[in-house]
């Protein structure tokens, strides 16, 4: 903790409810920690797609300008992220780094941060397993599995093993292995909440016109809270500013919502989505559709943030049942 | 000043004050760590509360507070014919803000509350729009310092500023805020324009609309998500009228 940077799950404010909301913050102390925890409100994204990111500073001169471009970054370890978020980082890898054009920075975070994941048992509205992302098998450097009074280790990585050696680690029992098989069982039989996405991308073209897109627009408060709080979503804007000096100059990187009214305007003033329910059928569409597409997989992985977080009540589950109940009618 | 090799103008600029609690002019004044830099870019001519210089030759006018009485007007006519540009600088100047409170009651009467008997010169409480044209908003109660230096540097560069049209919420999820609605609170964050970095939820406190409306408001849905809540339609209202930011959109 000297060392490195460490984030986990914390948390600090209540829900009306009296239920806890986490974050992913800083820890100052491994006191802070808490294995405990539910489901974080926002998804730890921002460690390695920072809601803001200066990707270029620059120095103004006389004749010209130099610039500085820092890939760099401290070595960070998160403890406690879910198998769905770790599956979410897989699929961003797939457009950050396996892409024609790898993004550095986000390469930077991936390489310098360790993983140490955790296995919970699924909240009501978790539909990970629908969405085939419930276990990790890599993307993580280690993998915690609660089996009572001690945890089950999964290891993926040699910073890992270096780092379990540190611990009065076990060799695995017979016992620890039923153990741990039982706590996978009771895992699975706890999902209650099922969305059926085989059909999706057909569905998806053929329900393009459907009034389900308006019935949930028309709740849409256009907020882009299901974005910024999404483990996938990667969309962006750029803009570039100066200082009150005018000796310094930043090119910035900032997350973006496909929900915001202007994210399809274009120069000239015309807006290609000014509805709401348009906006929100094609922040369905990447995610459901089209990522589907180009990676044979949804970028959706079921942890049920942004319906967790919509205050108009708009979920995932909601929305395609009643796309699916459409197409039946 | 220089810029990539060129001098830049230094625009001679006004601050001027009219029914208000001069708090936008303090978030000005209070940052000593940037004031160099600003002074370096403009050239300041009129400042009430930094300077005991007067001078008319201004381009650009920051105006901060509302309009309430007859010399008020002359007064704001005379900035006007001045100023190249002319800014709205805070909830008051752009939409009357707190002031109009005093509307919803007979004028008459709450000057005899507050005033007895002494004679008072105050009408109607009136944002800049109503009396002359405004080039540009400075949304905020108070105004923030970061978005005013900004809008400063655009001008200084001959930028046309773009204000965020998105609501609070974007920059308060940025900020990894825990969500006051969620917490029981009244917030009118998702229908208010960002740009403030979310500083009343950041610190529990629900989004009053200072800022006025985004370029999308949904006021159905924001009704409903609080009635939903246990809030009720007058609460609601009270908050969205509180600073008349949303006045002409609203109802």
């Amino acid at each position: 903790m000297e060392e490195n940077e460490v984030i986990g799950p914390k948390s600090r404010d209540r829900d009306i409810e009296g239920n806890k909301i986490y974050r992913f913050l800083k820890l100052n102390s491994f006191d802070e920690l808490e294995m405990d925890y539910t489901r974080s409100y926002l998804s730890p994204k921002n460690y390695f797609l920072p809601f803001k990111e200066d990707l270029v500073t620059y120095s103004l001169q006389d004749k010209g300008w130099e610039q500085e471009i820092n890939y760099t970054i401290h070595p960070r370890v998160i403890v406690g992220m879910r198998a769905c978020d770790i599956n979410a980082l897989l699929k961003l890898d797939q457009v950050m780094l396996k892409s024609a054009y790898p993004n550095p920075y986000y390469f930077a975070r991936r390489k310098n941060t360790l993983i140490i994941g955790l296995d919970h048992e699924p909240l009501e509205d978790c539909f990970c397993k629908s969405m085939n992302s419930d276990t990790a098998f890599h993307g993580f450097g280690m993998f915690l599995t609660d089996i009572g009074d001690k945890y089950f280790a999964a290891i993926n990585s040699d910073t890992a093993f270096i780092i379990l050696n540190r611990f009065d680690a076990e060799e695995i029992t017979d016992e620890d292995r039923l153990l741990f098989k039982a706590e996978k069982k009771k895992i699975e039989l706890k999902f209650k909440t099922q969305v059926n996405i085989t059909i999706l991308p057909e569905l998806m073209d053929l329900e393009f016109e459907s009034e389900v897109w308006k019935k949930w627009g028309d709740k849409c408060l256009s907020c882009g809270t299901c974005a910024m709080v999404c483990p996938t979503c990667y969309c962006y804007g750029m803009e570039e500013d100066i200082d009150l000096s005018i000796t310094k100059a930043v090119k910035r990187r900032f997350l973006y919502s496909c929900n915001l009214l202007d994210f399809a305007a274009v120069a000239g003033g015309h807006n290609f989505r000014p509805d709401a329910g348009v906006r929100l059928k094609y922040r369905y569409y990447h995610q459901f559709r089209g990522f589907m597409e180009a990676f044979d997989q949804s970028l959706c992985v079921g942890c049920n943030r942004c319906g967790n977080a919509c205050l108009a009540g708009i979920n995932p589950k909601a929305v395609i049942d009643d796309l699916i109940e459409t197409e039946t009618k | 000043m220089k810029y990539l090799g060129i001098t830049l103008e230094r625009p001679k600029i006004g601050i001027f004050d009219f029914t208000g609690c001069e708090g936008c002019q303090l978030q000005i004044a209070n940052n000593e760590a940037s004031l160099k830099d600003l002074f370096g870019l403009v050239e300041i001519v009129n400042f009430r509360e930094i300077s005991s210089e007067r001078r008319d030759d201004y381009e650009i006018a920051f105006v901060e507070g509302s309009i309430t009485t007859d010399s008020e007007t002359a007064r704001l006519k005379k900035i006007r014919k001045q100023a190249k540009i002319l800014v709205a600088m805070g909830a008051c100047a752009c939409s009357g803000g707190v002031n109009n409170l005093r509307s919803r009651f007979s004028l008459p009467e709450t000057i005899k509350e507050v005033y007895g008997e002494h004679h008072i010169d105050s009408g109607p409480v009136r944002k800049l729009k109503d009396i002359v044209p405004v080039d540009i908003e400075l949304p905020g109660c108070p105004v923030s310092k970061n978005e005013f230096e900004w809008l400063v540097r655009n001008l200084v560069l001959g930028i046309t500023p773009q204000f965020p049209t998105y609501p609070v919420c974007v920059e308060c999820k940025q900020r990894l805020n825990s969500c006051v609605v969620d917490m029981g609170m009244i917030c009118l964050g998702p229908i208010t324009r960002g740009g403030c970095n979310a500083v009343c939820p950041r610190n529990r406190f629900g989004c009053w609309g200072c800022r006025g409306p985004s370029d999308e408001v949904n006021f159905e849905s924001l009704m409903e998500i609080h009635i939903k809540r246990g809030f009720s339609e007058e609460q609601v209202v009270e908050r969205i009228n509180f600073f008349n930011t949303f006045s002409g959109i609203f109802k």
